[in-house]
């Protein structure tokens, strides 16, 4: 057996927990007093008694003394409908060009799939104006298609389908050749099933990446009906200083973390699964 | 590696890549051909005409020191961030891999950080640091530091430092977990017979075996404080003060966007790219070899 200290390890393992915890807390509890307290500098360590007043102006008009936001309710709808879109999106089309790509034999097939591949080396960041050029030049600013269709290209949704198909053994494609399936009825009565984990782990990590997209909102929208909840926290403390509504911000900030904080807590397995995977 | 059976349907195949080809080809390669092109072009003050100009576009920006400023702090941004998000994740990776009571529950606590968008962790440690405002920024103030990182270059890039590593930790705490857990134990416990101390063990055998996934680990860190990072510098400095947080990735934006400079926004464009391909290429070399390791 080895032997190992543990007090050690709980010891640095408390102290990793707390330094990852302090600054939620902080926002818990800032979004529990009222903006005079928490402007002054008297915020205590300790919970105040304004947190259904200050959720609830957040969620209903996102309106303070200084702070002209959307609701909450409708940055938080937007998020959710863009994260979901491209998740799916991203899932729906990675599997059928990986599907393509392993199951089929057909001209220029590895010109496709390098042209795919090669996508990662061009991440949106680096061709920001070029891109929004192309979206706005279609119609697509503060729309849905803008934010998400973008976004929805994986290389590396690709690659991890690609590499688990290559893992399916031929006789399952022979015999449902033989019970005279043809390759929609594979995908969707063999492929599909098997590829349920898979999926599943990619769409927790796919979900958590566009809840948490910045740049590209940004660029793409302009109404306030359209905003993201990121990135109108940012814009409600563009002007940090005492007379900012914090209060209102830490109430929309605690909101904005619980769903993707959520999802990585409650599917734990998935997560952690989708994350090594998709990064091999 | 290629599958011996296989559909031969002659429309099928290209139909079903037909949606990511297409969003590729509008998406990605023709804004990228757009910024290749566009860098070898100046346009007149109205944008109505333009002109091929070779590399001018790359020299006026190698020669801007703005430009240059910005590849410093770019540098300095991104090995800090690296540095102080590896570091701790090692050592609390080490700790949670032991034997201990707890260690899922452990395991649980460090791993939500990452589901935190970069601005958000920036608007959380905002709110600490603020010097009027936050629990830390006015107890350094009461004490007599003269902290306002709205002001000081090296408190507003420590404070983008500290937000970016903060929430990459538990990605980073997730791969040496997985590292350490392909360790063989019986290699530890030979060790230990051989009355090797915990902390040679560490050095001389785990260190070692872990060194691919070290590795990986720097190249996707140096590309997540490249690339991701926008959102924690955007929300927090913009920027400045100054440009004294200006990172390359910020100054396309601010060039981009604000400036209206085609020309040098797409040089800048392009030097990113070539970074980029760079760094995939190390990247894949090296798991290419880890698959024959």
């Amino acid at each position: 057996m080895l032997h190992e200290r543990s007090w050690h390890a709980h010891l640095a393992l408390v102290l990793g927990v707390a330094v990852f915890a302090f600054p939620i807390y902080m926002a818990l509890n800032g979004s529990t007093w009222d903006a005079g307290t928490i402007g002054g500098g008297r915020m205590p360590l300790y919970p105040g008694a304004e947190a259904a007043a200050n959720y609830g102006q957040a969620w209903f008009s996102g309106e303070g003394a200084r702070a002209k936001g959307a609701p909450v309710s409708v940055m938080m709808i937007n998020s959710f409908l863009m994260a979901v879109i491209i998740t799916l999106g991203k899932v729906a089309i990675s599997i059928i060009s990986a599907y393509a790509v392993v199951f089929f034999a057909f001209p220029l097939r590895m010109f496709f799939f390098w042209m795919i591949f090669i996508t990662l080396m061009l991440p949106v960041e680096v061709r920001i104006i070029p891109t929004y050029a192309v979206a706005a030049n279609l119609g697509l600013i503060d729309s849905f298609a803008g934010l998400t269709v973008p976004l929805i290209a994986s290389a590396t949704a690709t690659l991890l389908f690609r590499q688990f198909f290559l893992t399916i053994p031929d006789e399952l494609v022979e015999a449902s050749k033989i019970d005279g399936a043809g390759p929609l009825r594979f995908f969707w009565d063999t492929v599909l099933p098997l590829s349920r984990t898979n999926i599943a782990a990619l769409c927790v990590i796919l979900f958590i990446y566009g809840w948490n997209q910045y740049l590209w909102p940004l660029l793409i929208t302009t109404s306030p009906e359209m905003e993201t909840i990121v990135i109108g926290i940012t814009k409600l403390v563009s002007t940090a200083d005492a007379h900012t509504d914090w209060n209102l911000i830490m109430a929309t900030t605690v909101l904005a973390m619980l769903p993707p904080v959520a999802v990585v807590i409650l599917m734990q397995r998935w997560f952690v699964r989708g994350l090594i995977e998709s990064e091999k | 590696m290629r599958k011996r059976v296989i559909f031969n349907d002659k429309a099928l195949p290209y139909l079903l890549l037909l949606p990511q080809v297409a969003i590729t080809l509008i998406f990605f390669f023709w804004p990228a051909a757009q910024a290749v092109y566009f860098s070898t072009q100046i346009q007149d003050a109205f944008g109505l005409r333009s002109q091929f100009v070779w590399f001018e576009n790359f020299g006026a920006i190698l020669s801007d020191p703005n430009y240059l400023s910005s590849i410093r702090v770019t540098v300095v941004f991104s090995v800090s961030v690296t540095v102080l998000a590896i570091a701790p994740a090692l050592l609390l990776s080490v700790m949670a891999d032991k034997q201990i009571r707890g260690a899922t529950t452990y395991k649980t606590l460090l791993i939500w950080p990452y589901a935190v968008a970069p601005a958000i962790a920036a608007v959380l440690w905002l709110f600490i640091f603020h010097p009027s405002v936050g629990l830390l920024g006015r107890f350094l103030v009461a004490i007599g530091v003269p902290w306002d990182y709205a002001l000081n270059d090296a408190q507003a890039l420590l404070l983008v430092v500290l937000a970016s590593a903060w929430k990459q930790i538990s990605y980073n705490f997730l791969f040496f977990l997985a590292g350490l857990q392909s360790i063989p134990r019986s290699v530890l416990e030979a060790a230990a017979i051989d009355g090797a101390s915990q902390t040679r063990r560490f050095w001389t055998i785990v260190f070692p075996l872990l060194s691919p996934t070290t590795f990986f680990l720097l190249v996707v860190n140096l590309v997540y404080a490249f690339f991701d990072t926008f959102g924690t510098i955007h929300a927090l400095t913009r920027g400045g003060p100054g440009t004294s947080t200006t990172t390359l990735i910020y100054r396309v934006y601010v060039d981009g966007r604000d400036n209206l400079n085609l020309g040098t926004s797409s040089a800048q464009s392009v030097v990113l790219m070539l970074f980029v391909i760079a760094l995939t290429m190390i990247q894949f070399r090296y798991i290419e070899r880890r698959v024959h390791y």
